[in-house]
């Protein structure tokens, strides 16, 4: 697990974080931005094993609690986009501009 | 002269930014989904190569088993594997998307390159205590013994957490509660 260095791993997160920050700002398809938020929450989680190390093992114990959490904002989310999907028949979000001044 | 170990990094890294670039690139959902199923896969292989076995079979099990089918699952109740239209932002969103991803990298390398950085952060933490802590519980242990002791107390409020999503999620996407 000293094999490879932090740096490599740490900037492998940033890329993969980067990836689905770009993701969002991009697609307008509101299931492919849940699934770059995922990206997110996985770079996140990258970040905090190959620091787990270092920092002591708490990292990997919060690991869990971000999967967990993420598992929560999926099934809450497509919730979300399966009730407005029956009201505008779209899961597009240049349709969703309600809540939008 | 890069060892096994970091070869075998490599190319799972390769292989978690290409399946990335293209989740965010293909044009229909079930193309992404799929890309991002492979993404995890990488990210676990290298979980594996970072020594954290158990998080990254975890990895599989939750993420790309039970997570990405429920979003395979929404994209086929809605219909949207065919008769999608190209959903994908004009040329000035795809620049500003660029620019944001590599002010991102830029500003986490960095942090991430702070001299610093690899140190060990307290008396008890460091690679030896890892592995003795290893030793000492095994895989699981290592993880499960801190999370029913130490964090019991945000253990009990994820649950409380997975309880109210499931709730919810059920009163979202029923038509008549």
């Amino acid at each position: 697990m000293e094999a490879i260095p932090l740096q490599y791993s740490l900037g492998l997160s940033a890329i993969l974080f980067a990836i689905g920050v770009a993701g969002v700002i991009v697609r307008r398809n509101a299931i492919v931005m849940f699934m770059c938020i995922e990206l997110m929450l996985n770079a996140v989680n990258l970040a905090f094993v190959a620091l787990s190390p270092y920092a002591g093992v708490q990292g990997q114990v919060f690991v869990f609690f971000v999967i967990a959490v993420a598992a929560a904002e999926a099934a809450v989310g497509l919730a979300i986009i399966i009730s407005v999907f029956r009201h505008k028949e779209s899961v597009d979000m240049a349709d969703f501009s309600l809540l939008r001044w | 002269m890069p060892t096994l170990t970091q070869i075998l990094f490599f190319f799972f890294a390769a292989c978690a930014i290409g399946s990335a670039v293209a989740m965010v690139t293909r044009k229909n959902p079930v193309a992404s989904a799929l890309w991002l199923i492979g993404t995890f896969f990488a990210v676990a292989a290298i979980f594996t190569l970072l020594g954290a076995f158990f998080i990254g079979i975890i990895q599989i099990l939750v993420y790309a088993g039970a997570i990405m089918v429920l979003f395979l699952f929404v994209i086929m109740l809605l219909n949207l594997g065919h008769a999608y239209h190209a959903d994908i932002r004009g040329r000035g969103w795809q620049i500003f998307a660029g620019g944001a991803a590599l002010l991102i990298v830029a500003l986490l390398a960095r942090v991430f390159a702070a001299p610093e950085l690899p140190h060990p952060l307290g008396s008890q933490a460091g690679p030896e205590a890892l592995r003795n802590a290893l030793a000492q519980h095994g895989t699981v242990g290592v993880i499960g013994v801190p999370m029913y002791t130490e964090f019991i107390v945000p253990l009990q409020a994820t649950a409380m957490l997975l309880l109210i999503a499931v709730v919810g999620a059920v009163v979202l996407a029923k038509r008549k509660v």
